[in-house]
């Protein structure tokens, strides 16, 4: 009932970009996505996780335009995607997970000759590709081919180039995966200073470092369906607590203890995680009285979140 | 629609001009070479061929075969090895979706540029041929759209494998089984009208049998009475593989 509220007063107060009403996919008996319903609000950056086959791909592949629905609906500024996709691939821009740069065009070419998938007319889409390559730090680089670029580079070409129609929403899959930390930091700079700009964003990611740094609001999903969603401070607060305790070598006497304690926590084989609020006097205690060899008393994370709600096992 | 097969067929025409001097080279190599193994070093032994009602050299009767040959080799290559280079291992099919570009325009623009290397390759060649005094003017200028016609028909049966095959070796069975038996026995090396009537029936049933009639018709000035059959049957031809080749893309595409 209260879940109901805050999405109803989140509506009037935002101008919703992305809108899905119970959108499912099935392939053949795989149901890929399982009834899921989202909305993006102008301007946020909305983050999608999961671990591997969690449907992530499929539900922004749907969003613009590249897997029909099986059922539900889907509107995307206020459209209807499986009526007006022309329409809405016109005002979007999509980094797809593979690299998909022309390699028999130069880096230049790439940008202008997607500017004119746009019917953008060719001196505009020069100066827009001469802008973007030089916010991307690329321009040294117009005349190289996507082959001789390292990933890093090749990301922000990509983003680049999604950037190249002055997109309404930014959809992005799996922005960094592969990137080194270096390249990854780069991609988030730019992406960051999007947001500012108030550019919508709808990205997928398994780093949760990633969802923590972007988004404003992500929805945790797995095998199809939407396991929660909120702001990922929130999320933290509300499954795991504010700091997590790892204990690596735990006795039975610290269990019984975490038992008659009501502590919440998760025994992950060789490791305790006892999760908690900021009790210094609690894990002081712990830590003295069960630890002698030492544990880790941290910040609890999103990772910790995803891990507690996906499970731990592979994904493969 | 229009303005987005004119964008996928200008990013092919894009790449194609950066490297025009190598595209260049076999339609204008290959008809000399023909010429020289075929129309020299044969046409010694063979002399004159039958054709209508009189006889004409056997350069002169393997000429528009080689037209014709060049015509359906050009599409067909185009629309599957290239096509196939550029959606499975380039995903410049994935890249262009993500733009208001649609399948239909990203597929039709595909064949329509399959269909203009066929011109271009005709185009050099004529130019050949003219030298050697092998066509008849005006009516040889109808070449030009006749290989448009011609590539439209072969690069859309082209598409259509494309759709189809699983991996890119796969090519090599309507190569063997389809291309090659054409290229030999469409009354292209040598005339129809020796064979026995079963393999006339046979030849009457591929496409490439019907260009020969009509580059041959072009080539000598004469339309021969089986002309508007033979150009029906490679617009029937298009008219069946065209939505063929569209549907096979679109499922293989969207996912």
């Amino acid at each position: 009932m209260i879940e109901t509220e805050k999405c109803v007063r989140v509506h009037v107060m935002l101008e919703s970009i992305v809108e899905a009403l119970q959108i499912r996919k099935t392939y053949g008996r795989l149901v890929a996505v399982d009834d899921i319903s989202f909305t993006i609000a102008k301007g946020e950056c909305f983050g999608i996780l999961g671990p591997n086959g969690a449907g992530k791909t499929t539900t922004i592949r749907m969003t613009y335009g590249f897997s029909p629905l099986t059922a539900g609906s889907l509107q995307v500024f206020g459209l209807d995607v499986t009526r007006h996709a022309k329409a809405i691939k016109a005002r979007i821009g999509v980094c797809q997970q593979d690299n998909t740069l022309d390699p028999d065009l130069t880096i230049f070419q790439n940008m202008t000759v997607f500017a004119r998938y746009f019917d953008i007319p060719k001196a505009l889409a020069v100066s827009k590709a001469n802008e973007l390559l030089s916010f991307m730090s690329l321009d040294n680089r117009s005349h190289s081919r996507a082959l001789e670029l390292s990933g890093g580079m090749v990301r922000r070409i990509v983003l680049a180039r999604a950037l190249i129609n002055k997109p309404e929403l930014l959809i992005l899959d799996e922005p960094t995966t592969g990137l080194d930390p270096q390249s990854r930091h780069q991609v988030w700079e730019r992406l960051d200073n999007l947001r500012r700009q108030g550019m919508s964003i709808l990205l997928t990611t398994h780093y949760m470092e990633e969802a923590s740094r972007l988004c404003d609001r992500i929805i945790i999903m797995d095998q199809g369906r939407i396991l929660v969603q909120g702001k990922p401070s929130e999320l933290i607060r509300e499954h795991i607590g504010k700091d997590v305790l790892e204990v690596s070598s735990h006795t039975a006497d610290l269990r019984t203890y975490i038992r008659l304690q009501k502590l919440a926590f998760e025994d992950v084989g060789d490791r305790l995680l006892i999760y908690g609020n900021q009790d210094d006097h609690l894990y002081r205690y712990i830590s003295n009285r069960f630890c002698p060899e030492g544990c880790v008393m941290r910040t609890a994370t999103l990772e910790d979140v995803f891990l507690k709600l996906t499970g731990r096992g592979l994904r493969e | 629609m229009s303005t987005g097969i004119l964008r996928v067929w200008q990013r092919n025409l894009d790449v194609y001009r950066q490297n025009w001097k190598i595209s260049f080279m076999p339609p204008l190599l290959e008809p000399l070479l023909y010429l020289a193994a075929f129309g020299i070093g044969l046409s010694g032994l063979i002399g004159e061929v039958a054709y209508g009602d009189g006889k004409i050299s056997y350069l002169a009767f393997i000429a528009p075969a080689l037209l014709a040959i060049n015509i359906m080799n050009n599409a067909f290559f185009e629309n599957t090895y290239s096509s196939f280079v550029r959606m499975y291992y380039q995903k410049t099919f994935d890249a262009m979706m993500a733009t208001p570009l649609s399948v239909e325009e990203i597929i039709t623009g595909e064949i329509v540029w399959g269909a203009t290397k066929s011109v271009i390759a005709t185009a050099i060649m004529m130019v050949i041929l003219t030298f050697f005094d092998l066509i008849h003017y005006p009516t040889g200028l109808l070449l030009i759209p006749l290989a448009f016609c011609g590539g439209f028909a072969f690069g859309s049966v082209g598409m259509y494998f494309t759709g189809i095959v699983s991996h890119i070796e796969l090519f090599n069975l309507p190569f063997f089984l389809f291309i090659t038996p054409m290229f030999l026995f469409s009354g292209t090396f040598f005339p129809l009208e020796g064979m026995p009537p079963w393999a006339q029936a046979l030849a009457t049933a591929l496409p490439l049998t019907h260009l020969v009639d009509l580059t041959r018709g072009l080539c000598y000035g004469s339309f021969a009475k089986s002309f508007p059959l033979a150009l029906g049957y490679l617009l029937l031809f298009s008219m069946v593989f065209y939505p063929l080749a569209l549907t096979r893309m679109r499922r293989r595409l969207i996912k």
